[in-house]
């Protein structure tokens, strides 16, 4: 097996799961507070009992789980893939989080939101397609 | 109006954040070594610099206001809209740190832009 095959095996599933851990841990956290109800005032004294509510809740720590997972899978594919090559890729990230909204919470999502998240992944893309430094670093775009 | 703040502060005060953090990160220097004794030294040393403090207050204050934003609205509308900070993150870096910003990414910002704004026209 080449090396460049077996980094792409280990690549793109590590790329899937970010692609699905980060969103999931959104939702999560969604879900969590959804269950809290809405906050509506900034009041310090009024945010402690919510505060508590949140922290009770074990679908916070769900979500904090989702996202420091997806943190530490995102920093392991930095140490072998470039940037310019894992960014493009996780930006399909806000298609997974429309996905797992409509699925797992039941979200209904419009046609417009669905041009504008569309829209918005395209964009994530263009800017992962440049190069990661721009402060002296050989353009690699 | 108690959107348009929120989203403010999880896109600035997020962003700021970042740089922030960014800085204390480039004063540092680039980590060659990955042992976990160096990168726990890294940490610590990190830890000392005010910029890195700065940076945790404010991704912590765009983190409470995410968390207060999905207590009454959609997760589909508001993560894509937060998409906003690649937007902030480029005026940021380029006034804050100097980066240069190269036209393309201009034009993924800018496309970033459009569609949160379809985004934003979705809401309930």
């Amino acid at each position: 097996m080449t090396h460049t095959r077996r980094l792409q095996l280990k690549t793109l599933p590590l790329i899937l799961v970010s692609i699905i851990l980060g969103p999931l841990g959104n939702v999560f956290l969604g879900k969590a507070m959804k269950g809290v109800g809405p906050v509506t005032s900034g009041r310090f004294l009024d945010l402690v009992p919510i505060a508590s509510q949140v922290l009770a809740s074990g679908y916070i720590w769900l979500g904090v789980g989702c996202l420091l997972g997806f943190f530490i899978v995102h920093m392991l594919l930095l140490t072998w893939a470039d940037y310019s090559y894992v960014q493009p890729a996780t930006s399909l990230s806000y298609l997974s989080i429309s996905i797992l909204s409509y699925l797992l919470l039941g979200e209904a999502i419009s046609p417009l939101r669905w041009l504008g998240v569309t829209v918005i992944c395209l964009g994530v893309f263009l800017v992962g397609r440049t190069s990661p430094s721009s402060t002296g670093a050989p353009n690699r775009a | 109006m108690r959107e348009v703040v929120l989203f403010f502060l999880i896109v600035v005060a997020g962003t700021a954040g970042e740089l922030c953090v960014s800085r204390a990160m480039k004063s540092i220097g680039e980590v060659h070594d990955f042992r976990p004794k160096s990168i726990l030294s890294f940490v610590l040393q990190s830890l000392r610099l005010p910029w890195m403090w700065l940076g945790i207050a404010l991704m912590s204050l765009g983190f409470f206001s995410l968390l207060a934003i999905l207590s009454f609205q959609e997760v589909s509308f508001v993560v894509p809209v937060s998409a906003l900070s690649y937007a902030a993150g480029a005026f940021g870096a380029k006034a804050f740190l100097g980066e240069r910003i190269n036209r393309n990414r201009w034009i993924g910002i800018a496309v970033v832009c459009i569609g949160v704004t379809i985004v934003w026209w979705s809401r309930k």
